[in-house]
């Protein structure tokens, strides 16, 4: 039996000591904000935060995990910069068929969190891990310049 | 689309939707903060005058959508059709996916399907005229209510109003009553362009606010009660079939269920996915591989380079194009060859159906319902109508839900449980058995005249004919897929002559299928590259080459005169940098995309910039519209650069994306789109950029290094 907290709530699951967090977040814990897409930490659909940073949740098993405080595309609610990624997000529709954008979005914030004003190159190394199929990179890229002028 | 037909057809539609349908609640206009996402139970008794509006007497305005969105922006554009004419804001809407019915059938494509570009093309008309009806009918009602003339009332976001006295009912009051009056027969008079409110005004995206915040649910979100998830294996070459499977560990597995079996695939049931992958690991195959074991990507190349020569069908002929470059002072002359592409979605395949005695219910994302229906209804035996089918947000289409074989596959699976079953492939299921793109060899001859202009074209297309198989009513008489003809033969450009043949040649060991911009990708790149030799060989630039060949066409001209302009066409470049351009007519709008490139001595390639001129008629969400041209172009440019599907002993080889390489954002490029204003009918656009991608790219390359790129992938070890 491991105690997981996930957005801000301890959570009892009985799993496989092998079980990547992503489908105990998805088939356990009924939270599918949190999408798969390979399975090997390349696209970063499952993106999501351990202890703040951005981590691919199909490829941690969730054992390893231990009291880390984990945050969701669920979890963002009193998030004061998640409301602005969100925000940016919105008024710039970068969205197209969405599946990729939970990951997109936790990505986001985990930079702006780390690093207020990132440079385009910063923004590269740190989105370059995630994926769009739609191809909304460059939107994504403005809204993440548009937090870091607003905030 | 004939009122009458709507009418009539609206009773199916409704009857066919039953059950509980999704509903996206939307906030205020422009504002962000409360949008619910809600299942609403169908509700009886609604003013629903036609199968795409219903709004019932507690005031609830839902527009049912006829396409689905898998990110094209459908679900905005269709609702602001409808808003336009019935006189609601967006804001006012709920919003429902179609259920499987013929009151949804896109005729150009002859089924209930979203593809081709055809979405708006389709419902630009029919769906105002929808809302048209509707908001006639309850302006009708309302003035019946007042014993006063319907031209004395008018209506405004929901409501009629009565001029003269200020008097107001909103629809909602008036929904039974308007359900009462017959529904008119004739054509009702739609909206002057001028007076649109909506259309061509750029609004929010429905969808937006539950796809930022994790509560839009795709077909792999499905949660059922007593729900159990199952992964598929199925014969890893295509034909094979399952001869024995050892589940004795697979079965030890905890959290495994059960491990199920169909003639070509076998399903491990868990908890949830990790059990069933675990299980699916621990499982001992026996296939019989079939016929198709020994085919590899050489096999495939070889038979197309082969069919160069000897006999095919003539798909087009104008002129005598043969005599005229017998007679050309110059003859130009290349082959060019495309590969097998798979479409992957970031959404990988899955479906979730629920059989009982008494019905099957399908949640999945599908670009095909009435096809995933009927599939279902023929595994089960059950009728139709008793086969509900619940399209989803699909997480990235590109014409692999144009296919509903995983729907059957779904459904044999799960018929053999009591409770729900969803269906997950894995990401390498996902890519080895997708339905793909297929190769192509195409063989062009040009011949210049002495003042370096086209007298004659003569062409050859070796390749399958994805129609025959997807809408065999569909393939010619002559036996010419028309798919082929797009961007091929309507081009542009005026031609003095041309010839076109096809040589028919199915790909062994896989099957072939639509792939975002279906003809045009294909068609484009060939002729946009020939277009570019041409130009060299004629020593005019680019740019100016196809100029004079638009005569006839100009809007073909604006579009590029614009890109050319904006893109700084003819200004100096430092070394290794090159710009090349693309024109092209498909899917009835006009491109022009110009792309810059820089090519290091190592021979790696960025893109740095694109600019897309576009015509793509009137607009009914304009930065819809540059979305979807800047991914579009996106995804064009991944195939383009790097890839292709290959085989070897019948198995796809690339299975994840660590070899089957995306576009990521350090790659790609600054895009700008110019929108020229139009007042012609809209055009298509989801696919457009797609198809412009590969041929400006591979002519901004040449540009860079003076060589010519005519093998796809461009950074390929056959390029």
């Amino acid at each position: 039996m491991l105690t997981l907290q996930v957005n801000g709530t301890a959570h009892q699951v009985d799993v496989p000591d092998d079980m990547p967090l992503l489908w105990v977040l998805r088939d356990v814990l009924g939270l599918p904000g949190t999408k798969f897409g390979c399975g090997i930490g390349q696209c970063g659909a499952c993106t999501v935060h351990v202890d703040g940073k951005a981590v691919r949740a199909c490829s941690l098993p969730a054992s390893l995990v231990g009291q880390r405080p984990v945050t969701t595309i669920e979890g963002l609610a009193e998030d004061e910069v998640a409301a602005e990624v969100t925000k940016a997000w919105l008024e710039i529709d970068v969205v197209q068929c969405g599946y990729c954008q939970p990951g997109q979005i936790m990505a986001a914030i985990a930079l702006l969190k780390s690093n207020l004003h990132p440079s385009d190159d910063e923004i590269d190394q740190a989105m370059s891990g995630n994926i769009c199929r739609c191809g909304t990179y460059r939107r994504i890229r403005a809204a993440i310049r548009n937090v870091a002028g607003a905030v | 689309m004939a009122m009458t037909t709507i009418a009539v057809s609206r009773r199916r539609a409704l009857a066919g939707a039953g059950g509980l349908l999704m509903a996206v609640v939307l906030p205020r206009a422009r504002s962000r903060a409360a949008t619910v996402t809600r299942i609403v139970e169908d509700q009886t008794g609604p003013f629903a005058p036609n199968a795409f509006v219903r709004i019932a007497p507690d005031g609830s305005i839902t527009l049912i959508l006829p396409n689905v969105e898998m990110g094209q922006g459908i679900y905005t554009g269709e609702a602001m059709l409808i808003a336009e004419e019935l006189d609601v804001g967006l804001e006012q809407i709920q919003i429902e996916a179609a259920p499987a019915d013929e009151a949804y059938v896109t005729k150009a494509l002859g089924t209930e399907a979203t593809g081709g570009s055809t979405s708006t093309i389709a419902t630009w008309k029919s769906l105002r005229e929808a809302g048209a009806v509707a908001r006639t009918l309850l302006i009708r009602a309302a003035a019946d209510r007042w014993v006063v003339e319907p031209a004395s009332c008018q209506s405004e976001a929901g409501v009629v109003r009565h001029v003269p006295t200020g008097r107001t009912l909103t629809y909602g009051e008036l929904a039974v009553e308007a359900a009462a009056l017959p529904v008119p027969s004739g054509p009702v008079a739609l909206r002057a362009p001028s007076t649109f409110r909506l259309i061509g005004h750029a609004q929010h995206r429905l969808d937006g606010p539950a796809k930022v915040n994790g509560t839009a649910t795709f077909g792999i979100d499905i949660q059922q009660p007593g729900m159990k998830i199952g992964t598929v294996a199925a014969c890893p070459v295509m034909g094979g079939v399952l001869l024995h499977v050892d589940d004795r560990a697979a079965r030890q597995v905890p959290g495994v269920r059960e491990v199920l079996t169909i003639g070509n695939a076998v399903c491990v049931v868990g908890d949830h996915y990790w059990a069933a992958r675990k299980g699916l690991e621990a499982l001992a195959i026996t296939w019989d591989e079939g016929v198709n074991a020994t085919v590899s990507t050489g096999t495939v190349y070889r038979q197309l380079h082969e069919a160069l020569q000897g006999p095919a069908i003539v798909a087009n002929t104008k002129g005598d194009a043969r005599m005229a470059i017998r007679g050309a002072a110059t003859r130009v002359e290349a082959v060019y060859q495309q590969p097998l592409l798979a479409h992957a979605p970031m959404e990988p395949i899955n479906c979730t159906v629920h059989v009982t005695p008494e019905r099957c219910d399908v949640w999945v994302g599908t670009q095909v319902p009435m096809r995933a229906r009927d599939s279902a209804a023929e595994v089960t035996g059950l009728p139709k109508e008793k086969v509900f089918l619940h399209n989803q947000y699909i997480g990235g289409g590109f014409g692999r839900r144009l296919e509903h074989e995983y729907v059957t596959q779904a459904v044999q699976f799960a018929r053999q449980v009591s409770y729900p079953l969803k269906v997950i492939w894995s990401r390498e299921e996902d890519l080895t058995m997708d339905r793909y793109r297929p190769a192509y060899v195409d063989h062009l001859v040009g011949g210049l005249d002495a003042h370096g202009k086209l007298v004659g074209l003569s062409h050859r297309i070796v390749g399958p004919a994805v129609v025959a198989r997807w809408a065999p009513e569909a393939l010619l008489p002559n036996g010419v897929d028309d798919d082929l003809l797009v961007g091929t033969v309507e081009t542009p450009y005026a031609i003095p002559a041309m010839f076109l043949d096809y040589a028919r040649r199915e790909t062994p060991g896989v099957v072939t299928a639509w792939w975002r911009g279906v003809g045009g990708t294909r068609g484009v790149f060939v002729i946009e590259s020939f277009i570019d030799e041409l130009a060299a060989s004629a020593k005019v630039d680019p740019v100016a080459f196809r100029r004079r060949m638009t005569g006839d066409r100009p809007r073909a001209r604006a579009v590029l005169d614009l890109a050319a302009e904006k893109a700084e066409w003819g200004t100096t470049l430092p070394e290794g940098v090159g710009r090349g351009v693309a024109l092209q007519y498909v899917f009835g709008s006009y491109l022009a995309t110009v792309m810059e490139v820089e090519m290091s001595t190592m021979g790696t390639v960025r893109v740095r910039r694109a600019v897309v001129a576009v015509d793509c008629g009137r607009v009914v969400n304009p930065d819809q519209v540059v979305s979807q041209i800047e991914g579009g172009l996106i995804f064009g440019l991944s195939a383009a650069l790097f890839n292709e599907v290959t085989l070897e002993n019948g198995r796809v080889r690339e299975k994840n994306f660590n070899t089957y390489r995306v576009l990521r954002m350090n790659e790609s490029p600054a895009i700008e789109v110019h929108l020229i204003d139009s007042t012609e009918d809209p055009g298509g656009i989801g696919e457009t950029g797609t198809a412009a991608a590969a041929a400006a790219l591979a002519n901004a390359m040449a540009a860079a290094t003076g060589r010519r790129y005519r093998r796809l992938p461009l950074t390929g070890p056959q390029a």
